[in-house]
Parts: C-alpha cells; sequence; structure tokens
C-alpha cells in the first residue's frame, strides 16, 4: 500500500520528525488559508501516487495566498500519471542549503533491510545509482539487532556531515528505521531531505510503500486514513475480491490461466506467435467451476477483448472442475468471443470428457492453443 | 543422492487440520512421502489421515523422530510455525504458505541461515525427488519423472508444465525444487545451483526464472565461473510491462533492473540456451547432453 506523501508525513510527524510547516488542500480556498496560516511563500505540490509530478507540472512555488489559491486550482485539474490530482500539500518553501537523500528499503538478495543515504538528494535514486554510485552510502540492517543509533551517526559522517549535524541527520535515519519496524514498510524515501541555510534539517518530500501482506497488522493506520488501500477499477476490484491477480494490458487476447508463471509464460508465447493479451488473470491454485467461470466473466468485462485462451496445468486445480466452470459460462452466455482451450494434469481425463459432451473443442500443448488464439483474434478484428 | 529430499526424509506436517494440510498430506502419503506426524497447536491427539497430531513441533520431533517440516499455516502464524519448525533442526523447512509479511520472511530466513538450516519458499510449491517417491509440497507427483536433472524455479505451474515437458521427451528430474515467487525467499536460485553441484546423480540442470530482481543474473555469473555441467534456462514474463506487478509479489520490473531481456542476456553470457518455449526445454536438453 502506498501512501501519498501528506498521509506519510503525518506518521513522521508522530515520530517526531521534522517536516516544513504547512498541511493539506482539497480546494483552491482551502490551499489559501494553509498559505495564510504558512505566512510566508509556499509550495504548492500535487498529492498524486506517482513519480516524476514535479516535471508533469505538479508542483508550484508561489509567494503569496492569492497566487496559492491559483496555482492549487490549476493543480487540482490536472492527471499526473492518468490519476487525477485529489488534493494539494501546502508547505513553507525552504531556504535550501542542500539537498539529502534518505531512504530505506529491502535487499532481496541479501534478504536484509538496507538503509540508504546520499548528500547529492533531489534525483532519483536510480539515476544516482547509475551516475554517481560512489555517492552513495548503504548499510545492511542485521535482522536480530536491528539498526542502532551508532549505524545512524555511520551514515551521517559517511556522508560528509560533521559536528553536531552528525546527531541532527542521524536521528533521520533512525526514525525512518522506527517507522519501518512500526508499519512494516518496504521502502521509505526522503527525497530531499532538506538542509537550511539557517542550518535546519526537514523531510520536505516523503515516501511509504507498506508491506501489502502485513495490511491485517495495521488495521488501525488504514481506518484512520480513510480510504481504500489501492486505487482499483471495478474488474481489479472483482478480481482481488475473489482472490485472482489480474493485469489489464494493451492488447485483445484474454488470457486465464492458473499460476503465476504459467501465465506470464502464456502471455509470451501469444506474443511470440503475434498476438497481444488484454489481461494477465491468474486463478490461483485449486480453482473450482464457479471460480473459472468468475474469472472469465471478469477477463470479458475488459473491452477490446477479440479471443479467449485458458491454459491450466492442473496440480491442485481439477480439470473437471475447470471444465465445469466453462460451461457454466457458455451457458449463461458470459462468453462472447472465440476461446481456445488448452488443459492438462489433474483429472485431465474427466474434464476433457466434459469438453467433449458439449462439443467444446480443446487442444493438447499450451504452443498449439497459443498459436489457435492468435489466428482466431486476428480473423475477428 | 538427490538434494535436501531423499529416501531417509521423515516429515512433520505443520497445520496439517486445516483444508490444506489435509488436503496435501493425503496426496503426499499417497505419492510415497514419510509423513510421520503432523502439528497443530490445542489438537494433539487427533489423527489425519491416519497420522498422529501433536501440540508443539519438539514433542512430534521427540515422539516420532521427524528432520523435515512442511508448513500449510496461515499467514499471518507462519513466520511463528517456520521458527518453531527451525528451533527445533528440522532441516529443511519448506513454508508452502503464500503472502507471509516479508519482515515475518526475513526474521525466518536469518534464524535459519544462523543454524544452517535451508529453508525453502515462502509461497512455494515444494521439493520433490521423485527417485526417492518423496515429494515435500504440493505438486502434482506424476509429472516428475526420476532421472538426472535438477530443475529450480520461481513459480509452480509453470514448474509442472517443464517437467511434464521433460518427462514426456524421456528426460527425467534428480530433484525439482520451487524456490518461491517472493522477492525474499529462503533458499536462493545462486544456493540451489550449489546444491545441486555437489550432488553426483545430477548431470545436468534446468534455471526457471521469471521477471523481478536479478536472482537469475547472479546465478548466471556463478554458473559460468564454477558449473560445468549443461544448463538450460527459461525466463517467463517477456512481454509483462514494467512496474505492474505479475501475480507473484517477486515478480514486478522496477527501473531498469529485472526484465526478461537482462536475465537472458546474462544466462546467454554464461553460455546456457534458453527456450522461447517451455516446451523447448526438453529439446534444448537433449542437445546440451
Amino acid at each position: 500500500m502506498k501512501l501519498f506523501e501528506h498521509e506519510a508525513k503525518d506518521i513522521f510527524r508522530a515520530f517526531k520528525m521534522p517536516t516544513p510547516p504547512g498541511g493539506m488542500a482539497k480546494t483552491p480556498k482551502e490551499a489559501s488559508e494553509r498559505a495564510a496560516e504558512v505566512g510566508k511563500p509556499v509550495v504548492v505540490k500535487a498529492m498524486v501516487l506517482a513519480g516524476k509530478r514535479g516535471k508533469a507540472g505538479g508542483v508550484k512555488f508561489v509567494d503569496t495566498p492569492q497566487e496559492a489559491e491559483k496555482a492549487a486550482e490549476e493543480i487540482l485539474k490536472m492527471r499526473i500519471n492518468d490519476l487525477p490530482v485529489e488534493a494539494v500539500l501546502i508547505e513553507e518553501k525552504l531556504d535550501i542549503a542542500q539537498e539529502i537523500y534518505a531512504g530505506i528499503t529491502i535487499d532481496r538478495n541479501e534478504r536484509k533491510y538496507v538503509v540508504i543515504g546520499s548528500a547529492a538528494g533531489g534525483m532519483s535514486i536510480e539515476e544516482l545509482a547509475e551516475e554517481s554510485p560512489e555517492k552513495i552510502i548503504k548499510m545492511h540492517v542485521d535482522p536480530s539487532l536491528g539498526f542502532q543509533p551508532y549505524e545512524a551517526r555511520q551514515m551521517a559522517i559517511a556522508m560528509g556531515f560533521k559536528g553536531k549535524q552528525i546527531n541532527q541527520l542521524g536521528s533521520f535515519f533512525l526514525t525512518l528505521w522506527q517507522i519501518v519496524e512500526a508499519y512494516d514498510v518496504e521502502l521509505t524515501e526522503i527525497n530531499p531531505l532538506i538542509l537550511t541555510k539557517d542550518g535546519r534539517f526537514f523531510a520536505a518530500d516523503a515516501r511509504l510503500n507498506i508491506d501489502d501482506n502485513s495490511l491485517y497488522r495495521h488495521k488501525a493506520i488504514i481506518e484512520k486514513l480513510k480510504r481504500e488501500p489501492v486505487e482499483q477499477n471495478e474488474r481489479e476490484r472483482l478480481a482481488t475480491d475473489n482472490d485472482m491477480a489480474y493485469v489489464e494490458l494493451d492488447g485483445n487476447i484474454a488470457c486465464i490461466c492458473n499460476g503465476a508463471g504459467l501465465t506470464m509464460a502464456t502471455l509470451d508465447a501469444v506474443s511470440l506467435y503475434g498476438g497481444e493479451a488484454s489481461t494477465f488473470l491468474d486463478l490461483g491454485g485449486g480453482a473450482d467451476a464457479e471460480r473459472v467461470e468468475k474469472g472469465i466473466e471478469i477477463a470479458l468485462m475488459y473491452p477490446n477483448v477479440k479471443a479467449i485462451l485458458v491454459n491450466i496445468m492442473g496440480g491442485i486445480t481439477r480439470c473437471d472442475e475447470v471444465a465445469k466452470g466453462i460451461l457454466a459460462a457458455k451457458k449463461d452466455g458470459d462468453i462472447t468471443a472465440p476461446m481456445v482451450i488448452r488443459m492438462v494434469g489433474t483429472n485431465e481425463e474427466e474434464g476433457q470428457e466434459i469438453l467433449n459432451k458439449a462439443g467444446i473443442p480443446f487442444l493438447k500443448t499450451m504452443e498449439e492453443a497459443a498459436q489457435k488464439v492468435v489466428e482466431l483474434a486476428k480473423e475477428v478484428s | 543422492m538427490a538434494v535436501l529430499v531423499n529416501k531417509d526424509t521423515k516429515v512433520i506436517v505443520q497445520g496439517i487440520t486445516g483444508g490444506q494440510g489435509t488436503f496435501h498430506s493425503a496426496a503426499m502419503l499417497e505419492y510415497g512421502t514419510k509423513i510421520i506426524a503432523g502439528v497443530t497447536p490445542g489438537k494433539a491427539g487427533e489423527e489425519v489421515n491416519g497420522i498422529p497430531v501433536f501440540d508443539s513441533v519438539k514433542e512430534a520431533k521427540e515422539a516420532k523422530g521427524a528432520n523435515a517440516s512442511i508448513i500449510f499455516v496461515p499467514a499471518p502464524f507462519a513466520g511463528d510455525a517456520a521458527l518453531e519448525a527451525i528451533a527445533a533442526d528440522l532441516n529443511p523447512v519448506v513454508l508452502i504458505t503464500e503472502h507471509v509479511p516479508v519482515k515475518d520472511e526475513i526474521r525466518v530466513i536469518h534464524a535459519a541461515k544462523a543454524k544452517g538450516i535451508t529453508v525453502i519458499g515462502p509461497n512455494t510449491p515444494g521439493i520433490i525427488t521423485p527417485g526417492a517417491k518423496q515429494k515435500v509440497g504440493i505438486m502434482p507427483g506424476h509429472v516428475f519423472s526420476h532421472g538426472d536433472v535438477g530443475l529450480m524455479s520461481r513459480s509452480g505451474t509453470l514448474t509442472y508444465e517443464i517437467a511434464a515437458g521433460m518427462t514426456n521427451a524421456g528426460i527425467g528430474i534428480s530433484t525439482a525444487i520451487g524456490l518461491g515467487g517472493d522477492p525474499c525467499v529462503g533458499l536462493t536460485t545462486i544456493e540451489a545451483v550449489k546444491l545441486f553441484k555437489g550432488d553426483n546423480d545430477t548431470k545436468a540442470l534446468v534455471l526457471v526464472g521469471e521477471i523481478g530482481g536479478d536472482a537469475e543474473e547472479r546465478a548466471a555469473a556463478y554458473i559460468r565461473k564454477e558449473y560445468d555441467l549443461p544448463v538450460v534456462g527459461f525466463i517467463a514474463g517477456r512481454t509483462a510491462p514494467p512496474g505492474k506487478r505479475m501475480g507473484h509479489a517477486g515478480a514486478i520490473i522496477s527501473g531498469s533492473s529485472g526484465t526478461a531481456a537482462a536475465k537472458i542476456k546474462a544466462l546467454n553470457d554464461a553460455g546456457i540456451a534458453v527456450a522461447d518455449k517451455p516446451s523447448d526445454v526438453a529439446r534444448l536438453l537433449r542437445e546440451a547432453m
């Protein structure tokens, strides 16, 4: 679950981390009020879960509440990365001496959290890693001890800070670690973390992603946010509610399979024969007839589907259940495009018999099936 | 001898009284797996599929002399179950459960590491050694035949697809390991290659990868330097768009890393033939062997 900047900063402040004075606004009028409260030049920022919002025009610096109102009006009308901007954050414009990067994420090779810092903040860590890897300081967190205050100070020292700044900056890393521990955070970044000309540090931006698998133990915070953890369209929500993995793509062949790896391989096979998938739909393990029918229904709700490919490698999923689901979908008139079925594995014979009786053809290999569905999609379109 | 699981493996099923535990312990018994005890706290004295149930791993191990564990416990309690198996020195610990919080995964993986215990998964179909008729997992046993090719994979059904293709082509498997579809897993691709390298009964490898992370690239670099026997690869997700999670939590292309193209290139650079389609794996193996 990705948090908006203002939501992340609420958490930062609850952990006593300094953020620039200001607040959130949902209307231009509120924006003007927030700017008046700050009483100084401010920045107006689009609250949207997308990177590069600055480049998209979603960040504006203004001097007066009137200008803040106007900037907010413009930004609130914007769509960034195809997402609507529903709120803006108004904050004091800081007098910048230096932009710093601070973050914590998971190193999947080491299977450890890794604390990352750089005195050259501002740009994305990927770009920074490419252009000047020597400017990035990394420290892995001992899984049994956690991240220690002396390590936080070492980060600041390694980044080139001296004197009382070592403790000041170090405390940002330590606080980030406390938040990571408290909320099962899989990625958090402050970029930029600003050092002002008068020697104070502020988290000027905030990124905070909570591990979706841990949400069950963070119900209180989710309730407080008063929104769904993930923005989904109707089809995506239906798939999630039915425990299916579902991704929409640009093509016209609906791929319905069992297992993430097999579904990806099926998409690849379709592409190999010159077609393009409209959906990645993984029914999950052990799908019964009802679930198969539901999967077909969801995949066909997406416009532009010209043909359907059902590819099942039965392990805990039984082919007879899959066949029954296909039959049920057909009976209800859900199937509005030509369909190719490939189905092998557990209870293969029973499943094939059901399809035979209903006069529904099927194929034995996924390559034949992929080739066939691409031909059908081309005929239809 | 195969790797990690052989004829001497004696398994405890944690979460045996749940739906998954009951269903798959029956399937494992039918395949030939030596399951000697089950564990569900508070249900000692019950039986599932004729297997005695204990309250704790410690009691089950003491009573029955188990040396491995398979876990079907729901995600919120799976980390704790794995730590219990590790504390009892069971090895390997196969964590089937999906959606385990990554913080719990990290804790489990390092607790195991400290004791030299192999954790397989989480979010894995498990491990199977056809020659010993032992599977510690949920895979359909009949698609795996006995032979001398080691198979490792980050996915489930795709592994069955490739194993079935190998079986149809008359190529058997020493051990097949599902490494798990999460970003953080216990046994990594490179560690699996090292295990197979030390196994005299494994004469070739199949490495099934998918988008996300750089486990395949790391394994390729190791194979290039240290592994002399034939290796064939397959990478799923060539057509996956960046930034979208393709089912598995680990299968996501972030920034410029984790793409199928980068993985295929790394494998090719290490002299590994990469199949375009799952069915090509058997043919490439024939050519390489």
